[in-house]
């Protein structure tokens, strides 16, 4: 077992490695910053103080492990725009963006648990066609066209929800948020939805497929004999089953979905970390691009890491294959 | 298709006619009305994207077809030059009609272009981590793995942060994208074809490795690989319109539909809905209609669910 989480560690840190020298050499060959910087009628001395000022007139390999033996003290280098360290913006910008994740991720469990649980239990009924019809168009329906479409409807045309920015905070428990405030839950709604939708669909099949599947059970067909209610039969001994591999798929998609925030921040000017990012490529202020990706290279190989352990403490067999290889 | 019924005559002579598997299949295909029409709807999509400079009443990237007089007008407003714009004109002037189907033509070409590269090189990574096997096979699933762990999206837009704007960039970025879900789909076919009699026999006859992976193994491959390259191919499509819409995927001189609505978006909050929802809907049929046909082919290539 430690052996197994020794190689796994080994392996994430190499990932990371990896893709430090891939974010870090790729990101400073595009593009020149210096010219976004200075002003346009600036002299040759001007952008040369500019230059060595970034650092940028050192060769790039002397640049990258400078870059590395900051990131090794959790110094990830300074923004070019705002003159403030890259890891403390992002920081910053991380509140907004966990929240949004999280509440697009309550959205998809409260709406797509229940219509995924209808759609198994009347497979036939012209509803849950509906509802499975829908699904696909989830899955396929491009993020950022929902939410203009969605800015449209709710925002443009019927004035119920403003169509940008994060509203009032509230603070709750020492967290600051916009879910404790009437005027921030209708700033979040939107956004939240359009994230949501791809992970409605997802939550829509799991439960239609964990239902479908439970029904034929003998315990099912035990409870029925025992002369239970339908109504209980489902809520209690369905419902238990299936929330178990609905609940630990969704929250696997955690991770993605703060990947995906990136669209949906763009679009609805939410101030989270993605929105960061698209305005730091837009402007190449490169150190809080490479800092945006390597935390979240970070995170996504902590999430695996943490699933591959849970696995192989749950699933021996996953260890021993894994020593096999 | 309509053969037997157009000549009675000539399916009484034989009535015992042997299906090719190609009819076979082309039957099933069209067993399904949605997938009909959507395979159709994409056919259409495609030709008016191919035959857009003979088709649109003007070349909206040529300066001296567009004017500014007719800037932002509202779908079935008539140009200054006489022809009727049906879908309205965008900020620049342009005839949203023709900006469509121009717009089409990069991002199938784009689409298209990072599917198939994709497809072939994660087609003949995927033969040689089956084919290979021990370590190497170790290896390189290892970083196919790795690589499914990150969204596709989130790799993209990582490629683009780093690899900067441009045609040939965004394609690179998507075939670094999605070649991996093709390496998958290779391996996994491939280990269980070359587990089957047919290959053992290839090798008895002295058949060479290269040989037996490549013109026995390969072919036996394609169904899956064709289901995985459709679904995969529309959502490179969308990738490539969304990393556009976020003013990081192509230049504003290669106006994509992705560009196309990012352009319209400063005007949605005005009211002017028709600049982004226009192109918003011909990138919504090119996709979902690429995914219908792709679902129906998953169902009519999988041999475990024939009846």
């Amino acid at each position: 077992m430690t052996v197994f989480i020794i190689r796994r560690l080994l392996q994430a840190m190499l990932v990371v490695f990896m893709m430090s020298v891939i974010v870090f050499f790729g990101v400073n060959i595009v593009g020149d910053p210096v010219y976004m910087l200075v002003s346009p009628d600036a002299d040759q001395a001007d952008i040369e103080a500019a230059i060595s000022r970034l650092g940028l007139d050192r060769p790039i390999l002397e640049q990258y492990w400078l870059f590395l033996k900051g990131a090794a003290q959790g110094d990830l280098g300074d923004s070019f725009i705002f003159g403030e360290p890259a890891l403390k913006l992002i920081l910053h910008h991380m509140p907004a963006t966990m929240e949004l994740a999280f509440s697009a991720l309550m959205l998809a469990i409260v709406i797509g648990i229940p219509l995924g649980l209808y759609a198994g239990l009347y497979p036939d009924s012209r509803v849950s066609k509906g509802i499975m019809a829908a699904s696909i168009f989830g899955f396929s329906l491009p993020t950022f066209w929902v939410g203009l479409m969605l800015i449209m409807l709710f925002a443009v045309e019927l004035r119920w929800v403003p169509a940008t920015g994060r509203g009032d905070l509230g603070s709750f428990l020492g967290i600051e948020s916009s879910i404790f405030t009437s005027d921030g839950l209708s700033h979040i709604f939107l956004p939240a939805l359009n994230l949501a939708l791809l992970k409605i669909s997802l939550a829509i099949r799991l439960t239609r497929a964990g239902v479908r599947e439970a029904m034929g059970q003998d315990y099912v067909k035990y409870a029925r004999a025992k002369g239970l209610s339908t109504r209980r039969i489902i809520l209690v001994h369905v419902m238990k089953n299936i929330m178990i591999p609905v609940v630990t798929v969704m929250g696997l998609e955690f991770g993605s979905l703060i990947g995906f925030s990136v669209v949906t921040e763009t679009i609805f000017a939410w101030p989270g970390m993605g929105k960061l990012l698209i305005d730091a490529i837009l402007q190449l202020d490169r150190p809080v691009v490479v800092a945006y990706l390597m935390i979240i290279v970070l995170f996504f190989v902590l999430i695996n890491l943490i699933i591959d352990i849970l696995y192989s403490i749950l699933d021996p067999r996953v260890r021993l294959q894994d020593q096999g290889a | 298709m309509s053969d037997t019924t157009a000549n009675p005559a000539l399916s009484a002579d034989k009535p015992a006619k042997v299906e090719t598997p190609f009819q076979r299949f082309r039957a099933e295909f069209f067993e399904s009305k949605i997938a009909t029409v959507a395979l159709a709807i994409f056919v259409i999509i495609v030709l008016l994207a191919v035959l857009a400079p003979w088709i649109t009443p003007q070349n909206p990237y040529d300066l001296g077809q567009v004017s500014v007089m007719d800037g932002r007008l509202p779908p079935g407003s008539e140009a200054f030059d006489g022809y009727t714009m049906w879908l309205g004109s965008d900020g620049a002037g342009r005839d949203l009609y023709s900006a469509i189907l121009y717009g089409l033509r990069i991002s199938l070409t784009v689409g298209l272009a990072s599917g198939v590269i994709a497809l072939l090189i994660g087609m003949a990574i995927g033969l040689v981590a089956a084919y290979a096997g021990g370590r190497i096979e170790a290896i390189i699933m290892r970083i196919v793995d790795l690589q499914l762990s990150f969204p596709a999206s989130l790799v993209a837009l990582m490629m683009v942060a780093a690899l900067g704007k441009g045609v040939d960039k965004i394609i690179l970025a998507l075939v670094i994208a999605q070649w991996a879900y093709y390496a998958r789909t290779v391996r996994a076919t491939a280990l269980v074809e070359r587990s089957k009699e047919y290959v053992e026999a290839a090798q008895c006859l002295g058949i060479s490795r290269f040989r037996i992976v490549f013109r026995h193994i390969l072919p036996n491959c394609m169904a899956p690989l064709i289901v995985v390259g459709t679904v995969q191919t529309a959502s490179a499509i969308s990738l490539e319109a969304t990393l556009s819409f976020l003013g990081v995927g192509l230049p504003q001189t290669e106006p994509s539909i992705g560009v196309l609505i990012a352009n319209g978006f400063e005007y949605m909050l005005s009211g002017r809905y028709w600049i982004s929802v226009f192109p918003g809907l011909a990138l919504l049929l090119t996709v979902v209609s690429i995914n219908l046909v792709g679902d129906h082919l998953r169902d009519v290539l999988n041999p475990r669910l024939k009846k």
